[in-house]
């Protein structure tokens, strides 16, 4: 229903309004009207049922006043913890008209226990005023160290949480020395009993890194951990600080603080310390490092020896004598060789040599007709190689004939 | 360099450091052979004492009380 037309209404008084009509109206005013959608009502929970429709009904009162309140099927569905009656709550939703009843109610979407309003302040208020001072500085976080030798744990000794972190370091890195400083991990004592514990480790026990760790609870459990003296303690700490506070979506002041945020204290532990599996694998490999390195080591010096071994060869007596030596075979051999040669060349000297003999054998020269003629032994060449009456002896082919000179004439014939 | 006598004395961390820088000096490779060759056993025996002490280890739980005095803690 639109405001101009509620408005038509009254400018003409004679006419009645149907009991519809003035709740619908009714309706519309408070609709409209920012403050009653989006309001917290504090009160105590009575009358409170869930018909089987899965909507819940139920009355929020004080001492002086009553609301009547409905939460639909998928709201209640949707809430982590539902009220009782007698519980004391805050209940958020809007104001409108169930026109039918004619009773104006809380169309509730979200409860919460009481004074919870009061503490997530109270929270916002101390994280904006350390994150001033700049207690939750990045730059200031300090690396956590990854192999601790002391882990000092601020936290009850009886809880759940002691029990998952020692079991998880005995898995993980049983090298550690653990000191557990307990604490009270809520109540009114918890923010000085962990103040104290984290100090007192830091001076006694100097760990390589703190834990501060508690189970999950609900944010009242959790609330000393975001105490402000907390915060300064774990600010202060000479060991940087891991915190594992309740569960994944809790968010403390303590995490804020601290070096190193753990959504659990299992979790915190494992980012304590490295993993035994990963140790052994890095040792592994530091060992094939250390046999590589020392192999390579050992071949350069087998190959500088036997480089050493060669020039001490090449330069020893025995070397130079084997050297000199193959020098002696090779000249031998080259000798040789020349000698060889040599002989081959008189061989062939010799043939042609012998070739030509044959050529010049005067006995060939007899066959052809021609004569050796010679007077006491000598040959004659020339007619004053005789004198008549000498006695010649005339060779020719197939013997001789003997023949006294007659006439020791002219040249010519 | 250390010697074997104070082997058991060495934490994980220690022995495992000392294993880094042995294998530091032998890849710097200027060592004489017999040095490479000591450097080599140290480093074999400090492998040793890592492993021994990863598998053996055993966690040691105290706690710290609020007078100061240090026990064993009972979980």
């Amino acid at each position: 229903m639109h405001m101009e037309e509620q408005m038509s209404f009254f400018p003409q008084p004679a006419r009645s309004l149907s009991v519809f009509e003035l709740n619908s109206h009714l309706r519309g005013l408070i609709e409209s009207d920012p403050t009653l959608q989006d309001v917290w009502v504090r009160g105590e929970v009575s009358n409170l049922s869930i018909p089987k429709s899965g909507h819940m009904y139920f009355t929020l009162k004080d001492s002086q006043a009553s609301l009547r309140c409905v939460m639909w099927r998928n709201q209640v569905l949707r809430q982590t913890n539902l009220p009782q009656d007698g519980s004391a709550v805050e209940v958020h939703g809007s104001i409108s008209v169930y026109e039918a009843g004619g009773q104006y109610q809380l169309y509730a979407d979200q409860i919460r226990p009481a004074g919870e309003g009061l503490l997530f302040q109270e929270f916002i208020r101390l994280k904006n005023k350390l994150e001033a001072e700049g207690l939750f500085d990045e730059e200031r976080k300090r690396p956590i160290p990854a192999a601790p030798r002391v882990i000092g744990v601020v936290t009850s000794p009886t809880g759940a949480a002691i029990r998952d972190i020692l079991n998880t370091l005995r898995r993980r890195y049983p090298l550690a020395r653990v000191v557990v400083a307990p604490a009270a991990v809520q109540g009114d004592a918890a923010p000085m009993e962990i103040v104290q514990a984290i100090q007192s480790l830091n001076e006694i026990i100097q760990p390589d890194v703190l834990l501060v760790c508690r189970g999950g609870g609900s944010i009242e459990d959790l609330w000393a951990f975001n105490d402000e003296t907390v915060a300064r303690a774990i600010f202060g700490s000479r060991a940087p600080v891991i915190s594992g506070v309740g569960h994944e979506t809790d968010f403390t002041i303590a995490d804020f603080t601290a070096d190193l945020r753990a959504p659990t204290p299992t979790a915190a532990a494992e980012l304590a310390v490295p993993d035994r599996q990963e140790l052994q694998d890095l040792l592994l490999e530091r060992q094939a490092q250390l046999f590589r390195a020392a192999a390579e080591v050992i071949e350069s010096q087998r190959w500088s020896l036997s480089q050493s071994h060669h020039r001490l060869q090449r330069s020893s007596p025995s070397a130079r004598m084997a050297s000199a030596r193959q020098k002696t075979d090779e000249l031998y051999r080259q000798a040789e060789r020349a000698i060889q040669h040599r002989i081959a060349l008189a061989r062939t000297q010799l043939q042609g040599l012998t070739q030509q003999l044959t050529a010049l054998n005067p006995t060939n020269v007899l066959e052809r007709g021609y004569a050796v003629v010679t007077r006491a032994g000598s040959l004659v060449k020339r007619t004053q190689d005789v004198q008549p009456g000498d006695d010649l002896k005339i060779q020719v082919s197939d013997g001789a004939v003997h023949a006294k000179v007659t006439e020791n004439g002219e040249s010519n014939e | 360099m250390n010697k074997d006598l104070d082997l058991d004395a060495l934490s994980y961390e220690q022995a495992f450091e000392e294993l880094k820088t042995v294998i530091d000096q032998l890849e710097a490779g200027d060592k004489p052979l017999e040095e490479t060759l000591s450097l080599y056993e140290r480093g074999q025996t400090l492998f040793r004492h890592c492993t021994t002490l990863l598998e053996q280890a055993e966690l040691k739980v105290q706690q710290l009380n609020a007078d100061g005095a240090v026990d064993d803690f009972e979980d």
